[in-house]
């Protein structure tokens, strides 16, 4: 088997709040592998940007990293200095964000950050820079291109200003994209061309992607593999489609079903009951324990392990171990 | 139509916008564009189409929320667009609208209890001793109880909060609620709650529902009939079953086939449509949707198609399906 591209292991991240302090995740692992598109989905609060921002080094200031590691190509992202890791960002490890907005200056043209980003880290001419950043534009298949180049964020839609992210993202060949819900501000329609677009490059270019999203139907329509985070813990990890076939978690299963499908009219919905836990660093057991339909005392006082189901395919949850989760 | 509570009849919403400064010229733009369709009582018409469509516009104007440009609009036999200001607000008492966001239509300075007071304290409907009772039996129906009645918004959940905006729209007994993306915010476990609640509230109050979504999995979901909306008009109207099952119009087909379903399918591409979303300032001649539709005809740059009826409950929008 190949090693990993990127392997995080038993992470922790805390958050220090006037109110006192959050355990925001609790032991995330998970392994990354070269040319794969993995997701990482949950719902609003579980983790997924802290976990993509801790990748690179971009977490808030109130944010602390207790325990566990990060390696990326082999290296422990956590040890090295400010100077090595702000290569790695440049170079090797890209981050698309929902808000296209929080990535591109709204002082600069397009083409003029593009191109600044494609010299630094290709180490091309200014001629050469524009080029390439042409070719990235008429890839992600933006109309009118040399148009584009020239005009500032504010001239372009949301969908094109995307686009311009993601050929900005994938022009300075990382081996690594974190994309963290590129696509939720937009419309199906866009989406669906953005998506498609995505996969395409990323077969091409061959890069890794991490699709975080809160979209179950973007991870099965993209996701080789994914982890289900819930209050900050992986709850089950695997193949997709293993996981869509046979969710092996009550909450994985519980989100499957809350989503009204074709035909659905007339049914109830299979909601869960109950929010989200503020800090599930208070909760003893399982942190799904509060809200699930099949919980037993065991679940409130024993905090369950990572249970195997085969090769890929792992659920954190007591049913599982016992094969009584059909 | 059996008893219809809404019939609207080629309403359009003209806004100005302000010109450039060289320009003397105003222009305006046509975000709904003479767009009729009726809504009998008890019904749930769901509204869809992509950003921008018109989908919140056409629903203020149903509840004269925004006046309307140029057509009718009768709301119980009674021609919304002559009422007086007085005449409506009385009439206002029997329409509501809930909308995505309840911190941004709810003043976060309220408690839970002022929130859904308001509306009964603005029409008298309560006295001041018995207001508490009143809220609490509101509040009940939503699924919340006495322990929230002295909360803060910023204590409560989304899914919590926007069940208070419910309860508040609640308090006047209207027949119709505009529900404008009403779960859009709310994570799918929870907005899986609030839908369980609207169908239950609907059913039992025999409300009259236009829910507003652009989550077409939802709208099928809840909704009766829907209607489609692209670029202010409406291109098809029909049974949810049958909209979804057999879309007619290209627009339909291309939204429904762009949903990315979380099932593990088959063929792993999604259908795409080529090309940008056209402006609503400078909508193309002919179809609108010309520029994007993958059975574009040359007829379809030069006529626009109109909502013709192709069964008793179905109206499609396209040269194609009327040929
Ligand atoms: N700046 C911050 N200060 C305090 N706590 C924070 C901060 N940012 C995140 N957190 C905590 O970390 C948890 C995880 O946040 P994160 O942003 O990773 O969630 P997410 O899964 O990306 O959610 P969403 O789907 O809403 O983007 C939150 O529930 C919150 O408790
Ligand atoms: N007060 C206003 N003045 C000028 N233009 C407006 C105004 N309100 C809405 N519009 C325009 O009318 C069009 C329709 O807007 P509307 O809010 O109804 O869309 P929508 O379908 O509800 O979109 P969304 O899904 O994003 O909520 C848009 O092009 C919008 O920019
Ligand atoms: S009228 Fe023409 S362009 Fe419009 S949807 Fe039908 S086929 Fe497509
Ligand atoms: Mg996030
Ligand atoms: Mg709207």
């Amino acid at each position: 088997m190949r090693d990993p591209i990127l392997r995080i292991e038993d992470l922790h991240i805390e958050f220090r709040t006037s109110r006192g302090v959050i355990h925001a995740l609790q032991g995330v692992t998970f392994d990354v592998m070269p040319g794969e598109i993995f997701g990482v989905v949950g719902e609003t609060g579980c983790g997924k940007t802290i976990t993509g921002l801790s990748v690179l080094r971009l977490l808030p200031r109130s944010a602390r990293i207790t325990q566990g590691n990060i390696r990326f190509e082999g290296v422990d992202l956590l040890k090295i200095s400010q100077r090595e890791m702000r290569s790695i960002r440049g170079g090797k490890i890209s981050i698309i964000f929902q808000d296209p907005s929080t990535s591109m200056n709204p002082l600069f043209t397009i083409g003029f950050q593009m191109n600044k980003v494609i010299r630094e880290h290709l180490k091309f001419s200014r001629e050469k820079a524009r080029e390439r950043a042409l070719t990235m534009l008429a890839a992600t298949g933006l109309p009118d291109v040399e148009r584009i180049y020239d005009s500032y964020p504010h001239q372009l839609s949301g969908g094109m200003l995307q686009r311009a992210m993601i050929a900005l993202a994938l022009s300075c060949e990382h081996s690594l994209l974190i994309a963290d819900e590129p696509t939720t501000a937009l419309d199906v329609t866009i989406q669906s061309q953005i998506l498609q677009l995505m996969r395409e490059l990323q077969q091409k270019l061959g890069v890794a992607m991490i699709l975080i999203t809160h979209n179950l139907g973007v991870v099965a329509n993209m996701c080789d593999r994914l982890v289900v985070l819930y209050a900050g813990r992986v709850v089950e990890i695997g193949e997709s489609r293993s996981i869509f076939e046979n969710p092996q978690h009550p909450y994985t299963r519980g989100l499957m079903s809350a989503i009204p499908a074709p035909g659905s009219r007339g049914n109830r919905l299979s909601a869960i009951p109950g929010n989200v836990p503020i800090d599930p660093g208070a909760l003893k057991g399982c942190v799904f324990a509060p809200r699930c339909a099949f919980v037993m005392p065991r679940c409130l006082k024993e905090s369950p392990v990572m249970f195997h189901l085969s090769k890929d395919h792992a659920s954190t949850c007591f049913l599982a171990e016992r094969g009584d989760l059909f | 139509m059996p008893n219809p509570i809404i019939v609207a009849k080629d309403i359009v919403k003209e806004f100005q916008l302000p010109g450039g400064w060289l320009s003397r010229k105003k222009h305006s733009i046509r975000a709904v564009d003479q767009v009729s369709f009726d809504v009998s009582r008890g019904e749930v018409f769901g509204l869809v189409g992509e950003s921008g469509c018109g989908k919140s516009t056409l629903g203020l104007m149903l509840l004269r929320l925004l006046d309307i440009t140029s057509g009718s609009l009768f709301f119980n036999s009674i021609d919304l667009t002559r009422l007086t200001s007085a005449e409506l607000r009385q009439l206002r008492r029997q329409m509501q609208i809930v909308f995505q966001n309840p911190n941004s239509s709810l003043s976060p300075r309220l408690k839970v209890l002022d929130i859904v007071a308001e509306p009964l304290r603005t029409h008298h409907i309560a006295p001041e001793k018995q207001m508490r009772e009143q809220v609490l039996l509101l509040l009940d129906q939503v699924g919340l109880g006495k322990q929230h009645l002295d909360r803060f918004p910023h204590e409560m959940s989304g899914g919590q909060y926007q069940r208070v905006a419910i309860a508040r729209a609640l308090a006047l007994n209207p027949s119709l609620i505009v529900l404008d993306e009403p779960t859009s915010a709310l994570d799918v476990s929870v907005q899986a709650q609030i839908i369980n609640l609207l169908v239950d509230l609907q059913q039992k109050l025999n409300l009259t529902f236009i829910f507003i979504s652009h989550d077409l999995n939802v709208v099928q979901h809840i909704s009766d009939r829907i209607g489609v909306m692209y670029l202010g008009k409406l291109v098809e109207i029909g049974k949810s079953e049958e909209v979804f099952m057999q879309p007619l119009h290209p627009y339909t087909k291309a939204l429904l086939a762009s949903i990315p379903q979380p099932k593990i399918g088959k063929d792993k591409e999604l259908k795409t449509l080529k090309g940008q979303i056209p402006s609503v300032a400078n909508p193309p001649s002919g179809c609108r949707f010309h520029t994007r539709c993958p059975s574009v005809i040359s007829k379809c740059k030069l006529s626009e198609p109109e909502l013709i009826a192709v069964s008793i409950d179905r109206f499609v929008a396209c040269h194609l399906v009327v040929e």
